[in-house]
C-alpha cells in the first residue's frame, strides 16, 4: 500500500473501531475483539509509516480545504510518528488491561466507554500527523470532546463536576488563547498555517514584544501541557475510571498537549526565532517552576492516583522546558521525555487501578504489606517509579540526561539544579509506596483480604508488567529512537548513538 | 444543480426572474387569504416559496455567468433613472438565497406548530401574510431603488407585526409586544425615509446607482451627511443593532413558534443587507464621515452587543429569550466585520450572516418542537428532554456548538474568518473580546444543553415524544448543513467573498 492510502487508513480505521464497537455493543466477547483486532491493525499500519519514514519519506495527504488556505492536511515527520507509535501502541496495552479492569469492577455503559476510546485515539492520529496547525487544532478539540463522556464516565456528582471542570478548562484555553495565537501567526506568516522544518515564522521580521505575546498564548492555550497555572483540569479528571487515567491523561491527552508545544516550537518558530523570544525564558521559568511546585504537591496527597496526577503535571513540563531550550539537545530530551513517561506512568497508572480493583484502596496510607500479597503490582510499580525518577537502566535516565545537556550547552544556570531537585522531589513521593508495601516496617497490620475473591484480574497485573518491561526496554532502544527522531530535532545528536553514558 | 435548473428553465423564467421572485408570493398571497382550509393555504405556501427558491438560484447563476456580475431589470421597461430598476449582483444573489431557502424550510416544517398554536379559522390567512412578508423581505433586497426597498420594508414590517401579534393564541403577551415593535419599526422605517428625503433633496434621484455616481462630487454637502445619519439609524433599527433592539426580545418571544424561527434567521439579516449596501455599495467606505462612523459607531455597538447581549442571554431563564439576546450579540459579531471597512472584514461579517442563519433556524426549530410537543420553552421544562426527544435535541446540541463556535460546525469557520480579518487589521484587542463573547455563550448555551442532557426530566410522566417528521426534516437538513459547511466551508464562503466584492463595487467583483 502507499503511504497515502496508510496515512488515510490509520483515521479512518479508528472510526471504523468505534462503529464496529458500537454495531458490537451486545455482545462484550465480539466487541472487545473488533478493539483489539482494529488496535493491532492500527499499531501494524503506524509500524508500516513509521518505517516510510525512517526511509527519510515525508508522506503526505491532503484531504482538501476547509477554506480558501486553510486545508485539511496531514504530513509525516518522525516526532509525530514517535506520538502516534506511543498512542497506538499502549491503547493495545490499555485496551487489554481495560477489559480485566471494566469487568472487574462491573462499571456500566462499557461500550460507550469503548466507542469514546476509539474516537479519543482517532484524535491523537490526527494531532500526530497534521501537516499545520489548523489540523492540528481541530484534531486537539476532538480529543477534547471525545474524552469528556470518559472523565464523566460514572455520572454521579463528583464525575460531572470533575467532567465540567475538564472541558471548560480546555475548551476554554484553547479557543480563548490557543485560536487567538493561531489566527495571529495565520496573519503574521502571510496566510498559511503549514509546519515548516525551521520554522514557519523564521524569516518574518516579528518584533520581540509580538513573538513573545504569541508564545505566551501558545504555552497557556495547550492547556492539555498543563503548565501551571492550568493545570488544574488534570487532577479533576482523575474521577475517570482508571484505564482512562492511564491511557489518555499520561499518554494521549497530556502528551498531544506537549507535542504540539514541540511542534510549535520546532515547525512554527524555529530555533532561531524562539532564541530571541525573550518569553521563551519566562516559558522556561513557568515550567520550572511547575516542575517543583507539581512534585511538593504531589507528596501531600495520600490517594494514590491524585498524587499520580500532580506528578504528571511535573514530568509534562520536562517537555516544555525542552522544548524552550530552543536546541537540539533540549528538544530530544523532550521528545524522549514522551516515550519515556508514557511507559512509566502508565505502568504506575496501572498497577493503582489494579489495587483498587483487588482491594478498593485508594490511599497510599493504606497500603503497607501490601506488596506480599501483589508482589507482582508492586514490582512493576518500582519500575515505573525508577523510570519516572529517572534511573539507569530505565527509559526516564535519557531525557533527563539530554535536558541537562541542553542546559549546559546552553550556558543555563538554573535547569540542571532545578532536574536534579525534582529527581530528589520523585525520590521522595514515588518511592516510599513501593518499599512500604514490599517491606513493611514491623508491626505493620497484616492488610485486609481483597474485596473481590480472586484477586486482581489476570490482564491488570500483565498489562503493568509490559509496560515496565518496555521501560526498560527503552534505555537501550534510544540508540535508533534518537537516529529517527534527529531529522526533526537536529543532527547534533550523535553521541548518544554512539553509546555515550547519562 | 444551478446549472441544470438553468437549462431547464424556459427562456422566460430566465429574462423575468428578478421580478417573478417578489411577484409570484406577492400576487398568490391574497388568493391564499381566500382559500377555505388552512391546509391547502400551507400546500400552496410551500409551492409558492419553492418556486421563489428556484428563481433565486436562477438569479444566482445569472450574476455568476454574467460578465460584469450584476444582472439588472428594468420594471415596465421604464428606463433607469426614471423608472424601477431591479439590480442583482453576488451581494443580494446571496441574501436571496438565504431567504428563500430558509422561507421554504420554514413553510414545509411550519403545518404542525400552526395547527396548534393558530386558531382555525385563522390559519389561511396567516400564510397569506406570511407570503406579503416572504415577498416585503425579497422585494428588499432584490430592488436597485431607494425608495422602492423602503416600500418593500414597509410591506414585510406590516406583515410582521400582523405575525407576531397572532401569537397572542397562545401567550397575550404576544399582543403588547407586537405593538412595541410597530412602533419601535415606524420609527426605523420614517428615519429611513427621511434620510433618503436628504439624499434626494441633494443627488435628484432614487436609482441607487445613480445615487452611487452622483455622490463623490458632494461629498462635503450637509445634506447628504444627515441622510447618512438618518439611514444607519433607521435601518440599524431594522436589523436590531444595539442599543436599538428592544423591540427584538419580546417580538421573538411572544410570536408563533414558526413566525420566530423565519424572522431570526431572515427579516434582520435584509435589514443589515439594506445597511450594508448603502454603507458600501451607496455611498464609499473612504468618504471621511463614513470611515468616522465605521470607528466612532458601528465598531463600538457591534462590541458592546457582543458583550452586553450575550451576558443578558446569560440572565435569562425563557429558551426563547436566550436565542433572542444571542440574536442581538451575533448582529453584533456581524455588525463588527463590517466595520472594519475592508472587503476581508465584510466577507466575515456576510458568511457569519450566512450561519447565523442556519444556526439560529435550527436552533428555533426545535424550540419550536419542543413547544408542540412539551408545551414550554423555560430551562426548567426543557430537563431530561436528552432522553425523551433524542432526535430533536441531538439537532438542537449541534447547532447550539456551532452558535458557541466550537470546531467542525459553521459558527467556528465564520469566527476564525473574523478573527483572521481583526488581526489583518492589527485589532488584536478585538479579537480578545469575540473570544471573551463566546465565552458567554459557551456559558449561556450550556446552561441549556446541562438541563436537557444531564438533569432528570422535571415531570417524569412526560413520556418519549419526539417532534413530528415534518419539522424533523427541516431541522435535520440546517443542523447537518452546520457540520457540513464546518468542515468544507467553500461554498457558503466562496458566496460571501464574492457578495463582499460585488459590495465594494462591480470593478472588485472576482
Amino acid at each position: 500500500m502507499s503511504p497515502e492510502t496508510l496515512i488515510a487508513a490509520a483515521l479512518v480505521l479508528p472510526l471504523l473501531i468505534a462503529a464496529g464497537i458500537a454495531v458490537m455493543g451486545w455482545s462484550p466477547n465480539l466487541r472487545e475483539g473488533v478493539t483489539f483486532i482494529g488496535g493491532g491493525l492500527l499499531f501494524l499500519i503506524i509500524v508500516l509509516l513509521t518505517m516510510h519514514v525512517a526511509g527519510g519519506e515525508r508522506p503526505e495527504l491532503n484531504l482538501g480545504e476547509a477554506a480558501p488556505g486553510l486545508s485539511l492536511a496531514f504530513k509525516l515527520e518522525p516526532l509525530g510518528m514517535l506520538f502516534a507509535l506511543v498512542a497506538s501502541g499502549l491503547w493495545i496495552v490499555n485496551s487489554f488491561y481495560s477489559v480485566g479492569y471494566m469487568r472487574g469492577n462491573r462499571e456500566r455503559n462499557q461500550t460507550r466507554f469503548y466507542i469514546c476510546f476509539a474516537l479519543a485515539i482517532f484524535g491523537a492520529m490526527g494531532v500526530a500527523m497534521s501537516a499545520n496547525l489548523f489540523t492540528l487544532f481541530i484534531f486537539y478539540e476532538v480529543l477534547t470532546l471525545s474524552t469528556y463522556p470518559l472523565v464523566a464516565h460514572k455520572g454521579d456528582a463528583a464525575a460531572k463536576r470533575g467532567g465540567r471542570i475538564y472541558l471548560l478548562t480546555l475548551m476554554g484555553t484553547s479557543i480563548g488563547f490557543l485560536l487567538p495565537a493561531v489566527m495571529w501567526t495565520w496573519v503574521l506568516a502571510g496566510h498559511s498555517l503549514d509546519f515548516v522544518p525551521g520554522g514557519l515564522l523564521a524569516g518574518v521580521d516579528i518584533s520581540p514584544v509580538v513573538a513573545s505575546a504569541l508564545l505566551i498564548l501558545f504555552a497557556f492555550g495547550v492547556a492539555k501541557a498543563a503548565l501551571m497555572p492550568v493545570h488544574f483540569w488534570l487532577p479533576n479528571a482523575m474521577v475517570a475510571p482508571t484505564p482512562v487515567s492511564a491511557l489518555l491523561h499520561a499518554v494521549a491527552v497530556v502528551k498531544a498537549g506537549v507535542f504540539t508545544i514541540l511542534k510549535i516550537s520546532i515547525f512554527i518558530f524555529g530555533a532561531d526565532l524562539l532564541e530571541a523570544t525573550p518569553a521563551r525564558e519566562f516559558i522556561l521559568w513557568v515550567a520550572c517552576f511547575t516542575m517543583l511546585v507539581g512534585s511538593l504537591v504531589a507528596m501531600t496527597k495520600d490517594n494514590l492516583k491524585a498524587r499520580l496526577a500532580y506528578s504528571t503535571i511535573a514530568q509534562l513540563s520536562y517537555v516544555v522546558a525542552g522544548a524552550m531550550l530552543a536546541d537540539p539537545a533540549g528538544w530530544m530530551g523532550g521528545s524522549l521525555q514522551i516515550a519515556a513517561h508514557a511507559a512509566g506512568k502508565m505502568t504506575l497508572f496501572m498497577c493503582a487501578g489494579a489495587i483498587y480493583v483487588a482491594t478498593g484502596l485508594t490511599n497510599i496510607s493504606d497500603m503497607k504489606g501490601l506488596g506480599r500479597k501483589m508482589p507482582l503490582v508492586f514490582i512493576a510499580f518500582l519500575i515505573g517509579s525508577l523510570s519516572i525518577i529517572g534511573l539507569p537502566p530505565f527509559g526516564g535516565a535519557w531525557p533527563k540526561y539530554e535536558l541537562m545537556q541542553g542546559a549546559i550547552d546552553h550556558n543555563n544556570t538554573y535547569l540542571s539544579f532545578v532536574l536534579i531537585g525534582s529527581s530528589l522531589l520523585n525520590i521522595a513521593y514515588l518511592l516510599p509506596i513501593p518499599f512500604l508495601a514490599l517491606l513493611p516496617p514491623p508491626g505493620t497490620k497484616e492488610p485486609k483480604p481483597f474485596k473481590r475473591p480472586d484477586g486482581a484480574p489476570m490482564p491488570t497485573v500483565v498489562a503493568p508488567l509490559i509496560t515496565a518491561a518496555l521501560c526498560i526496554i527503552l534505555f537501550f532502544a534510544v540508540g535508533p529512537i534518537s537516529k529517527f527522531l534527529s531529522p526533526t530535532v537536529g543532527d547534533r545528536v550523535d553521541y548518544i548513538a554512539d553509546g555515550g553514558q547519562p | 444543480m444551478i446549472e441544470a435548473l438553468m437549462n431547464a428553465a424556459p427562456a422566460w423564467a430566465l429574462t423575468h426572474a428578478a421580478p417573478l421572485l417578489v411577484m409570484v408570493p406577492l400576487f398568490l398571497a391574497p388568493l391564499l387569504a381566500l382559500m377555505p382550509s388552512g391546509r391547502i393555504a400551507w400546500l400552496m405556501a410551500v409551492i409558492t416559496t419553492g418556486i421563489s427558491f428556484c428563481f433565486a438560484l436562477i438569479l444566482l447563476g445569472l450574476v455568476q455567468t454574467s460578465p460584469i456580475g450584476v444582472v439588472s431589470y428594468e420594471v415596465g421597461r421604464w428606463p433607469v433613472p426614471l423608472g424601477i430598476e431591479l439590480r442583482v449582483d453576488a451581494l443580494n444573489a446571496m441574501i436571496l438565497l438565504v431567504v428563500t431557502t430558509i422561507g421554504l424550510l420554514a413553510t414545509v416544517f411550519s403545518w404542525p406548530t400552526v395547527v396548534a398554536e393558530i386558531n382555525k379559522d385563522k390559519r389561511a390567512l396567516f400564510y397569506s401574510a406570511f407570503l406579503v412578508c416572504f415577498a416585503g423581505l425579497n422585494g428588499v433586497a432584490i430592488t436597485g431603488d431607494a425608495f422602492n426597498l423602503f416600500v418593500f420594508l414597509e410591506i414585510s414590517s406590516i406583515s410582521t407585526y400582523v405575525l407576531v401579534a397572532l401569537g397572542a393564541g397562545r401567550d397575550r403577551r404576544a399582543l403588547p409586544a407586537a405593538f412595541n415593535y410597530l412602533i419601535m419599526g415606524t420609527i426605523g422605517a420614517s428615519f429611513y425615509i427621511i434620510g433618503i428625503g436628504f439624499l434626494y433633496a441633494a443627488t435628484g434621484t432614487l436609482n441607487m446607482h445613480d445615487i452611487a455616481t452622483r455622490l463623490p462630487e458632494l461629498a462635503g454637502h450637509r445634506s447628504v451627511q444627515a441622510g447618512f445619519a438618518f439611514i444607519l439609524v433607521g435601518l440599524g433599527l431594522k436589523a436590531a443593532m444595539w442599543p436599538l433592539h428592544q423591540w427584538l426580545p419580546n417580538a421573538y418571544s411572544y410570536s408563533p413558534s414558526f413566525v420566530t424561527m423565519f424572522l431570526s434567521a431572515t427579516a434582520t439579516k435584509v435589514a443589515l443587507y439594506a445597511l450594508i449596501r448603502f454603507l458600501f455599495t451607496i455611498f464609499r467606505p473612504d468618504y471621511a464621515f463614513e470611515i468616522s462612523a465605521f470607528s466612532a459607531v458601528l465598531m463600538p455597538l457591534g462590541l458592546a452587543a457582543m458583550v452586553v447581549c450575550s451576558f443578558q442571554a446569560v440572565f435569562q431563564n425563557d429558551v426563547r429569550r436566550i436565542l433572542a439576546y444571542s440574536s442581538v450579540a451575533q448582529v453584533g459579531y456581524m455588525i463588527l466585520g463590517v466595520s472594519i471597512g475592508t472587503t476581508a472584514g465584510l466577507s466575515a461579517g456576510l458568511f457569519h450572516l450566512l450561519n447565523h442563519a442556519m444556526m439560529k433556524g435550527a436552533l428555533f426549530m426545535a424550540v419550536a418542537g419542543v413547544v408542540l410537543t412539551y408545551q414550554g420553552t423555560t430551562i426548567r421544562d426543557f430537563a431530561g428532554l436528552g432522553r425523551s426527544a433524542p432526535w430533536t435535541m441531538t439537532a438542537f446540541a449541534i447547532a447550539a456548538l456551532s452558535l458557541i463556535g466550537v470546531p467542525l460546525t459553521a459558527g467556528f469557520q465564520s469566527k476564525l474568518q473574523l478573527g483572521f480579518a481583526l488581526f489583518d487589521q492589527g485589532m488584536w484587542w478585538a479579537v480578545a473580546l469575540v473570544v471573551f463573547s463566546s465565552f458567554l455563550a459557551v456559558i449561556y448555551m450550556g446552561r441549556v444543553l446541562e438541563a436537557v442532557f444531564f438533569q432528570p426530566p422535571a415531570n417524569p410522566r412526560k413520556a418519549r415524544k419526539e417532534a413530528p417528521i415534518l419539522m424533523l426534516v427541516p431541522l435535520w437538513i440546517l443542523a447537518l448543513a452546520n457540520i457540513y459547511f464546518g468542515i468544507a466551508a467553500d461554498l457558503p464562503l466562496g458566496l460571501a467573498r464574492d457578495a463582499a466584492a460585488a459590495a465594494f463595487g462591480v470593478e472588485a467583483f472576482r
